[in-house]
């Protein structure tokens, strides 16, 4: 395997990641993405100096619209997917300290 | 009469004529859901009361004359990560078990206006992340041609219902093949069209840049009349009516003429010929789009064409959809046509390795019954006048590392969005609001995801980000050039949908390269935004399904409607003649 993943890489892409891994699931994960990484490497064998970086295939744009309100007050329905709420809000644990 | 045997537009011909009614319909269905749903798991969530009030409103409206399109009163099965209205939508996954939309998908409500009926909500892989629809967290579906088999995925609940009889017809995603393999594992059309065609708006994203909706039916006809109602300008507003989209068809302006011509009966030879004159021109029209993209006020001024006659409507509407591409040619029906004289079919030498030792640049692991299954049917297409031709498609082999870097990068980003704040699920034990988001995240997402997210969190972070993410996006932009160059030369290609028929449930997941290395001939078809579609054309020595697979150039559905529906009326008469002697 050429690709190893080291356990700082693993533990930096579990904080990009916001998931919590066990030692095991780190393990497993290190694995994984070395022998993923080993197949995605294939794409060294192009050599694709010059070419442009194709995000989209067509020329896609924001549309763009006047601010103004066209739907209905929806935040009963809205309130109503949240885990916690407290009258017209959404309840969060405590942020800081 | 037996409902359940009748296509999507042989049920909708029978309500409009009073033959039979939406609710015999809903009804018809929901009895197939009694005796075979518990075994084959298509669906995760069935709203049977809303589905008979629902029919019932419809056949009303039928009665009155208010609804005479051709879906109206017809079951329909919505994939489970396409949004409903006050109907749960789960994308088969924990973190969002209890979501419930406030708003439907701009396919389903096109649907919905036109009178089809939503039954349900069909299971699929987690996000759409899988090929055998085994990644849900609300249990695998099974095949119904055989239930110890895999229907495919991840949109496997629709083409299982589809192929079970517990809808009509259903809508599905493909993100890489995510339709047009679980149609082939379940003998089923499955059309994905060019990237853009149909809204996504309301559709969980997955990888924005190669997610799009389409159907899974039971014929091709009802694969075109589909997708001629849910494609085209989007009116979100619902209180206004004027469309936009979010970019042009590139091509789209030299196709008019063609499309007038064909509904006045060509020679389809004299098409190939005009084709290819198009695509001279069309290297012209890729540098006026880029022009065009300079001057994005020109642009608006053209959105009109599709659909926004007054411009000054167009400024107050509060109407946007930057998920679609403006075309007109959507009358997809007028392509039914059972005709293939002079039209150019090309079949990638890769797609179609002899033997073993050949097979090392190609499709690995192509079963020789699939092989000879998908060349039977291009010798169908031959004798009936389609030049067909084998020729080298560059770059098949990049195609799924290209793929899983860039639909990996797309999807970390668009599932940061689950953080247990808003809606879905949240761990409860969690202190802190930053490990509430790593602890609701851990347990809500499934294995798969996990492995998706981690994978896009490092080939987009700093220091990766040029060697893997923008690498990948130059190989797509090379993969796309290839599809170019190939369809200069021919009107479509022509290959298997998946290398083999329907895996064995739990034989996939152990290892997910070997699971990836499945979509071959699927995913370079969403990487350069291609519509593609997969026809049944026979079974293995077992009974499972075969697909035969179509891939056009962009804005070029039409094209391969018209072979697919030539092909299938072929098929469907030597059928009847092998079973009337």
């Amino acid at each position: 395997m050429a690709n190893i993943i080291s356990d700082e890489t693993i533990e930096y892409v579990g904080i990009l990641a916001k998931l919590a891994l066990s030692g095991e699931e780190k393990e497993q994960a290190k694995k994984d993405m070395g022998r993923m990484l080993d197949y995605i490497d294939k794409l060294n064998e192009l050599d694709t100096t010059g070419v442009e970086p194709m995000s989209h295939v067509f020329p896609v744009q924001n549309v763009f619209r006047e601010d103004v309100v066209t739907n209905g007050d929806e935040s009963e329905n809205i309130l109503r997917n949240a885990p916690a709420r407290k009258d017209d809000m959404f309840v969060v644990p405590k942020t800081f300290e | 009469m037996e409902l359940l045997s009748l296509s999507a537009v042989q049920l909708g011909r029978l309500i409009k004529e009073g033959k039979a009614t939406a609710v015999e319909a809903m009804q018809a269905v929901l009895e197939q859901i009694d005796k075979s749903e518990e075994l084959y798991n298509c669906y995760v969530t069935i709203d049977r009361g809303k589905a008979l009030k629902k029919a019932a409103e419809v056949q009303q409206k039928i009665e009155s004359g208010e609804l005479s399109g051709p879906l109206a009163g017809v079951p329909v099965a919505v994939k489970d990560n396409l949004c409903t209205e006050g109907m749960a939508t789960t994308c088969a996954s924990r973190i969002l078990g209890n979501f419930i939309p406030t708003y439907s998908a701009e396919a389903v409500l096109k649907l919905e206006q036109a009178g089809a009926v939503v039954i349900g909500k069909t299971n699929m892989d987690e996000f759409a992340m899988g090929s055998t629809t085994e990644t849900s967290a609300y249990g695998p579906t099974r095949n119904p041609h055989n239930p110890e088999h895999v229907p495919g995925g991840s949109s496997g609940g629709s083409a299982a219902a589809v192929a079970a009889g517990e809808c009509f017809f259903a809508l599905g995603s493909d993100t890489g093949g995510s339709i047009r393999q679980p149609a082939s594992h379940c003998g089923v059309v499955g059309m994905k069209p060019t990237y853009g065609t149909v809204s996504r708006y309301g559709l969980v994203a997955y990888g924005s840049s190669l997610d799009q909706i389409g159907p899974l039916c039971k014929t091709v006809e009802d694969c075109a009349v589909v997708l001629e109602t849910i494609a085209g300008p989007v009116f979100t507003g619902r209180k206004s009516d004027s469309p936009r989209c979010g970019a042009e068809g590139i091509r789209h302006a030299q196709e008019i003429p063609l499309s007038k011509e064909q509904e006045t009966k060509p020679d389809a030879s004299q098409c190939c010929a005009e084709s290819s004159q198009r695509r001279a021109e069309s290297s012209q029209c890729r540098a006026e789009s880029s022009q065009r993209r300079a001057e994005s006020s020109q642009c608006r001024a053209e959105n009109s064409q599709c659909g926004t006659e007054n411009r000054e409507s167009e400024r107050v509407s509060a109407v946007t959809d930057s998920t679609l591409i403006c075309r007109a040619d959507t009358d997809f029906t007028t392509a039914l046509r059972k005709d293939v004289k002079g039209m150019r079919i090309g079949i990638p030498k890769a797609y179609i390795p002899e033997t073993e030792k050949n097979q090392e640049n190609g499709a690995r692991g192509l079963s020789p019954e699939v092989r000879g299954a998908v060349l039977e049917a291009a010798g169908v297409l031959k004798a009936n006048g389609a030049v067909v031709e084998e020729f080298d498609l560059w770059l098949v082999d990049y195609a799924i590392p290209a793929y899983y870097t860039i639909a990996a990068a797309e999807a970390s980003s668009n599932l940061e969005r689950f953080d247990g704040i808003k809606y879905g699920y949240r761990d409860e034990n969690a202190q802190e609001l930053h490990q509430m988001y790593k602890e609701t995240r851990s347990r809500g997402f499934g294995e798969e995801v996990k492995r998706r997210i981690m994978l896009g969190s490092f080939v987009l972070s700093s220091g990766y980000y040029d060697a893997y993410y923008l690498k990948a996006l130059r190989v797509k932009a090379m993969i796309k050039k290839a599809f170019d160059e190939a369809f200069e030369k021919y009107d479509c290609i022509l290959g298997p949908a998946a290398p083999t028929t329907a895996p064995k449930l739990g034989e996939s997941l152990a290892d997910p390269i070997q699971m990836y290395l499945g979509d071959i001939y699927t995913i370079s078809v969403n990487l350069a935004g291609l519509p593609a579609i997969s026809v049944p054309c026979g079974t293995d020595g077992a009974g499972l399904p075969i697909g035969l697979q179509l891939i056009g150039d962009c804005f070029q559905e039409k094209k391969l409607l018209q072979i697919a529906y030539t092909y299938e009326q072929l098929r469907n008469e030597a059928a009847a003649a092998v079973h009337s002697a």
